[in-house]
């Protein structure tokens, strides 16, 4: 059996697995099918200052290999997460982060500010690249500036590990990722949601409520592959991947581009056990490699 | 109630109506099915069917404790659901179950209630008539569909109570909507249930509402996960947004927004 652990800034992670930030509810909800404490860590739900009623419905549309949504971060505020959801997940033996986020930089700092003391939440990811909600999310991510701007104004306020999310709808994505690291993150994770559209030829009308929304799924992995080869390449701070990750071999496969960590996704919905069958997959592929250390994979893609 | 997910093996497959499919399925290794309610659900995965992307949420038809066999009743509409009418008995299909919560079952005995269903929508009318019947309520059944082939089980729904049925080319019982059918005027219910196209359980509630029945209704909102973490499958309800797989699939009348 091959070492797993990995290490994002401070963040000590027991293997390379955690699950992405809106497929897995408050973790919780996966208590009946696995063991939430074998996992690197997992990443609650899109957190904002103030209680969100999220969009809509309709908010979700299958298309082929993957799914639109368009929840818009429907989320309880971060008070109520520190009053309800923290007493239930913190004596847990993994990383428990929060996915946090805004609609100004305000908001952004007043919570994580409240992340930073919950004694048992080591990080945060700090979502700047929400394409659902209207007043702010992507519009962060999508300028180096204003990605600039959000990233050091939390910084200042948040003195545990802080990784960045990413948006894939921009042009020049390392560039983002350059803005993110200098302004002080100490990791960045990628991709969040493609934005996209799904549309019911018969009724001419859009199948989500918001017209557009977040794409997510097997369909979107080389496009997440693409952009964590590119980030990776061009920062110093360890990358965590997402996007379209369904089972050991695809996550391999973010590691060897370069992902110190990886996120699985909407693979939750279809098979809520996937994150440890990724764990055991990695741990098996290392084995028939004949490494001793998950990092010797890690950006080992031979180019 | 604690949630499983695990391959079930077809053991018998039945064709009650036109593009319907009746799946009746137990566990691989001998175990008991775990406890499952009416108006629960599973998710059952699809494969090889390069469209069909998420499982398929599926309502639990009937229980049969005695042979230890869960029943799902399938529309066959699109790719993924015509896939899973395609296996064949011994074939393996992973079910995650039971999802979501119940209908209401403890009625006063000898009370009165009217379990309504339009299309596939009768599926979860069939387990939770038998769950009122053993409880000493009285059932009757009102079931509806387009035609004399899409009404289906009508001899396993005689069997827990009265049966009324309506059809839109009148080839079975009164022809036809469910909610112009004469048992709605001649007899008094306790209760209603109601599971099928919306406008029918809308139309179903404003009667319930109109005559002061207690009234609840089984959703069906599309839904990526069913179990309460992809937040796409909300009803806007008194509450706010509640997730019809987990705070659902059943809600009573009075916490929706449908009569506002």
């Amino acid at each position: 059996m091959a070492r797993l652990d990995v290490k994002i800034g401070n963040l000590e992670l027991k293997n390379p697995v955690m699950t992405a930030s809106g497929t897995f509810g408050y973790g919780i909800e996966f208590a009946d099918f696995i063991d939430l404490n074998r996992l690197g860590g997992f990443i609650v739900k899109g957190t904002t200052l103030k209680h969100r009623e999220g969009n809509p419905y309709p908010r979700m549309a299958e298309v082929p290999m993957g799914m639109l949504n368009a929840v818009g971060l429907q989320n309880k505020g971060i008070d109520y997460f520190a009053e309800n959801i923290y007493p239930e997940l913190k004596d847990f033996d993994t990383n428990v982060i929060i996915n946090v986020s805004g609609s100004t930089i305000e908001d952004y700092v007043a919570t994580a500010e409240k992340c930073n003391a919950l004694e048992n939440i080591p990080a945060i990811e700090l979502n700047i690249s929400c394409p659902n909600v209207k007043e702010g999310g992507m519009a962060f991510g999508t300028s180096t500036k204003s990605a600039e701007d959000v990233v050091s104004a939390v910084r200042k306020a948040y003195d545990k590990t802080l990784i960045v999310k990413l948006s894939p709808n921009v042009s020049d994505i390392a560039s983002i990722a350059k803005a993110a690291e200098a302004a002080g993150a100490d990791s960045v994770s990628l991709i969040n949601t493609l934005l996209g559209m799904a549309v019911d030829a018969e009724k001419r009308t859009p199948l989500l409520s918001t017209v557009t929304g977040g794409m997510s799924g097997a369909a979107v992995k080389p496009i997440a592959l693409r952009m964590v080869w590119q980030v990776f390449n061009a920062v110093k701070i360890p990358v965590i991947g997402l996007g379209g990750i369904m089972n050991a071999t695809d996550a391999i496969e973010f590691l060897l581009c370069g992902a110190t960590g990886v996120q699985l996704g909407t693979a939750n919905f279809i098979d809520p056990q996937i994150t440890v069958k990724v764990i055991d997959g990695i741990n098996e592929y290392l084995d028939r490699q004949g490494c001793k250390d998950v990092n010797e994979i890690i950006g080992a893609l031979k180019v | 109630m604690k949630k499983s997910i695990q391959d079930l093996r077809i053991v018998s497959k039945e064709y009650p109506g036109n593009n319907y499919v009746l799946l009746k399925m137990t566990t691989t290794d001998g175990s008991l099915l775990p406890e499952m309610l009416p108006g629960q659900f599973a998710e059952l995965k699809v494969d090889e069917s390069p469209s069909t992307f998420l499982r398929r949420p599926i309502s639990i038809n009937y229980v049969d404790k005695d042979n230890n066999h869960v029943w799902f009743l399938i529309q066959m509409i699109g790719d993924g659901t015509k896939k899973l009418g395609s296996l064949n008995e011994g074939d393996l299909i992973s079910v995650i179950l039971p999802l979501g919560n119940t209908f209401t079952t403890d009625l006063t005995q000898g009370s009165k209630a009217l379990l309504v269903g339009g299309g596939v929508g009768t599926a979860p009318m069939l387990y939770l008539g038998a769950a009122l019947k053993a409880k000493g309520v009285n059932v009757s059944f009102l079931l509806g569909a387009r035609n004399i082939d899409a009404l289906l089980q009508l001899e396993d729904f005689r069997q827990y109570g009265n049966v009324h049925t309506t059809t839109e080319d009148g080839s079975h019982g009164e022809k036809g909507f469910i909610t112009n059918h004469s048992v709605l005027n001649d007899e008094k219910f306790d209760y209603i249930f109601t599971c099928g196209p919306k406008p029918m359980m809308m139309a179903i509630a404003k009667y319930a509402a109109d005559k002061k029945i207690e009234c609840e209704v089984s959703l069906e909102n599309k839904m990526a996960c069913g179990f309460g973490v992809c937040l796409c499958c909300v009803e806007n309800t008194k509450e706010g947004h509640k997730c019809v797989c987990s705070d659902g699939p059943v809600f009573n009348l009075k916490k929706l927004l449908w009569q506002d």
